[in-house]
């Protein structure tokens, strides 16, 4: 049996290493916050706050990021940042990007300043819904990113709508009659491209680069961005601290989590496509949490059909996508690489032409 | 100032809701969050006509819900924004959750709220409901007696909120006073401007979250090592904050030519019975406390402004020579022992070696009507209830249930 490898993310190092000297501290976040070993929430909040840099305004709502990081009287954020409630930082933030605008308007203030709401899944997909889809239906300029840990992790790993049938939690523990979580997950990436928000992505914080990627797109783009990156949770996914980012890089070459960007829910483009995508099995045997469907056929048929069916889904997509594209005398590649501005000012019109009855 | 259009003081007839939309045009806020409900929706409608022909140059976010509204306001007066919201009822319920969350921040918000009953059952009309239920959330409240003094309240509260630091509220009743027309008579927009002073987001707040330069965390987790220090400010902060609403109508007595205070007497000074009444019902409690008077028996009525925090001292002061007091509470505490206005008043007066006989009547519940004859019957109860002609067995009763 092969040696299996280590996983240590030379290029994330290196990158944090470049950047590091505007900071106080070597990153974004201080250290010192309390996050568990084997998190990923810390890199993914430091890659995005490295691309934004430090006139960024970043809020949480209520959850792992947001306690681990401000316990009275220490701070783990070297930017603004701002915690009201579980269920409402967009709403938050949405106000402060009012205010900032309000002062723009009357030249009192000159800096440009980002804003940045990253939650996770329980805040986002459940009862943060209505501020997230509120504020993506208004086009704050604020970017949303959601920590997908699948499930409500501060308060001891309960099921969310983000968590995959058939896993257990807490509040869909396995038992005798009942068998871990009976409902597929929600796609809630789906969603918010149908929200026609300038852009949606998937990410995956193994793929660093495409992630890095779709962070700088999105300080970008204007209007209301929104990136759902998978993140391991030591604590409840049960996965070995050293090996957290091999079930991440294992998610998305299972097709479990495919990476994807959308522009105004107009054009689709996959950001990997593996060629020899590995068995879902092997994801799932890497949680303790949810080993046990690989012993209930039923359960994994349902997760592959869910996983399968999407893909195909994203593929054809992709596909119209580029169709498209190409009606209008671009390729699709140009236009996810063109500015926002060029994208407004090449492809929007021709859009029109193309598509509007005469 | 986007665009300067009153110059001149003048007498208008307007409604509670029309007021308030004028003062805020005049105040020119940075940021406001709008939500629907009856009977705050027209207030906004107004204002967004404003908005809509370029007389301000304010943010108007219009939120997907009332939680939201409050969760921007929030975001925005952190950020050192002028920011508010209305709401009423069944909303204020709703961002409730908030409210104490902006209260321990000392951020210098205002909130209209026009109020009306608190389900079930369904009501749209007015009643104290949705102030009594935020009489713990930290909020300084101011109650309105009619639309001149919803007008001048919202003025006034901008700079209480920010001497004060502390966000205040003011009340104003649906329908009531939202609805019906009264005079008004208005300032002009520079005079609104200079008495409130120009909206600085470095000095509004102390911590601005937008800048940049200093970073500061908002929302910090306290535990049982550090949250009740971070109370027991917020706890002083309240007890200070009475003093500032007080210079606060000075000042503006001198502007307007208004004699406002934190409570309003009238003909107590000699009474033996009084009404303690908030709101528009004042005035009907005052024409009862006349025919009263010309019966011989010396009756007069306080009206509280500054309902929180309570101003136990003026309170006190002003009622403690008095035989009997009934207390008028426009809402239900369904705890069994008396309402919120009375509560406050009895926890007051326990401690005096003598003090008046105390009864709360709830009324006015859902919009029912106040009339003279309701007055007259609270006042004729706590005679005799005092005189001993008449007995209880309760300290509350409702004035105004049909059998």
């Amino acid at each position: 049996m092969a040696k299996r490898k280590k996983f240590v993310n030379i290029p994330v190092l290196t990158h944090l290493a470049e950047e590091s000297h505007q900071w106080p501290y070597e990153n974004p976040l201080a250290p010192g916050h309390r996050m568990c070993p084997g998190c990923s929430i810390p890199p993914i909040v430091n890659m995005i706050l490295l691309e934004y840099g430090k006139d960024t305004v970043a809020g949480s709502n209520t959850g792992c990021l947001e306690v681990t990081t401000g316990v009275f009287p220490y701070t783990a954020w070297t930017v603004p940042w701002i915690h009201v409630a579980f269920e409402n930082n967009p709403a938050v933030l949405s106000g402060a990007e009012a205010a900032y605008k309000a002062f723009k308007k009357k030249g009192k203030i000159d800096k440009e300043i980002h804003f940045v709401s990253i939650n996770g899944d329980g805040g986002t997909y459940d009862i943060g819904f209505q501020a997230l889809s509120g504020a993506a239906e208004r086009n704050h300029n604020i970017l949303y990113v959601c920590y997908n840990n699948e499930g409500y992790q501060n308060t001891g790993y309960q099921r969310s709508s983000a968590t995959p049938i058939g896993a257990f939690t807490k509040t869909t523990p396995v038992g005798s009659k009942i068998v871990g979580k009976e409902e597929k997950r929600k796609d809630l990436t789906l969603i918010m491209a149908a929200h026609e928000i300038p852009y949606t992505a998937q990410a995956n914080p193994f793929n660093y680069k495409d992630f890095t990627r779709k962070i700088r797109k999105s300080k970008d783009v204007k209007g209301f961005k929104f990136i759902n990156v998978l993140q391991s949770c030591t604590l409840s996914w049960r996965t070995k601290p050293e090996e957290a980012f091999r079930a991440l890089k294992l998610a998305t070459e299972s097709l479990y989590w495919p990476l994807y960007e959308v522009i105004e829910g107009r054009f689709w483009r996959i950001n990997v496509k593996p060629s020899k995508p590995k068995p879902i099995e092997d994801y799932i045997a890497m949680q303790p949490r949810w080993r046990h469907v690989l012993k209930m056929p039923q359960v994994l048929d349902k997760i592959k059909e869910e996983i399968y069916t999407k893909w195909d889904y994203l593929l054809r997509m992709e596909k119209l996508s580029k169709e498209l594209a190409e009606d209008l005398g671009f390729t699709l590649d140009e236009i996810f690489e063109m500015s926002w501005d060029e994208y407004q000012e090449k492809v929007k019109p021709k859009l029109k032409e193309k598509t509007y009855l005469s | 100032m986007a665009v300067e259009l009153i110059k001149e003081r003048k007498t208008v007839a307007m409604t509670g809701n029309q007021a308030i939309a004028e003062a805020m045009r005049q105040i020119n806020y940075d940021v406001v969050a709008a939500y629907p409900i009856s009977p705050q929706t027209e207030l906004m409608g107004f204002f967004a006509e404003y908005l809509a022909n370029g007389l301000v140059d304010t943010e108007f976010v219009t939120v997907e819900s009332e939680h939201s509204a409050m969760s921007a306001v929030i975001g925005a007066a952190a950020s050192g924004a002028r920011a508010m919201t209305a709401t009423a009822s069944q909303g204020l319920l709703y961002m409730y959750e908030n409210l104490p969350i902006a209260s321990n921040w000392r951020l210098p918000i205002t909130m209209v709220l026009v109020n009306r009953a608190i389900s079930a059952p369904l009501n749209i009309h007015c009643d104290h409901g949705d102030a009594m239920t935020a009489r713990d959330s930290g909020w300084i409240q101011l109650f309105s007696e009619n639309s001149q003094e919803a007008y001048h309240n919202l003025i006034m509260a901008v700079k209480i909120a920010e001497k004060a630091l502390l966000p205040t509220i003011v009340n104003m009743e649906g329908y009531i006073v939202s609805h019906t027309i009264g005079n008004v008579n208005l300032l002009t927009d520079k005079e609104v401007q200079e008495f409130i002073g120009e909206s600085d987001w470095r000095k509004n707040v102390p911590h601005p979250l937008l800048d940049t330069d200093n970073p500061v965390t908002y929302g910090a987790t306290a535990l049982p090592d550090y949250y009740t220090e971070l109370k027991y400010q917020q706890h002083e902060a309240t007890f200070e904050a009475k003093k500032y609403v007080k210079e606060v109508l000075a000042e503006f007595n001198e502007l307007a030519g208004t004699n406002y205070d934190i409570i309003e007497p009238y003909k107590l000074e000699d009474a033996d019975f009084a009404i303690v009444v908030m709101g528009s019902t004042a005035g009907v409690a005052r024409t009862a406390a006349d025919i009263l008077r010309e019966q011989g028996i010396k009756a007069g009525v306080l009206k509280i402004r500054l309902f929180r925090p309570f101003p136990v001292e003026e309170i006190v002061d002003a009622l403690k020579h008095l035989k009997a007091v009934a207390v008028l509470d426009r809402h239900d505490s369904m705890n069994a022992l008396a309402s919120p206005l009375f509560q406050d008043l009895a926890a007051s007066m326990y401690h005096l070696p003598e003090k008046p006989l105390l009864h709360d009547f709830i009324y006015g519940l859902g919009g029912r009507e106040v009339t003279v004859e309701d007055m007259l019957k609270a006042f004729n109860r706590v005679i005799n209830l005092y005189t001993g002609k008449e007995t209880r067995n309760r300290f509350v009763e409702y004035l105004q249930v049909r059998e």
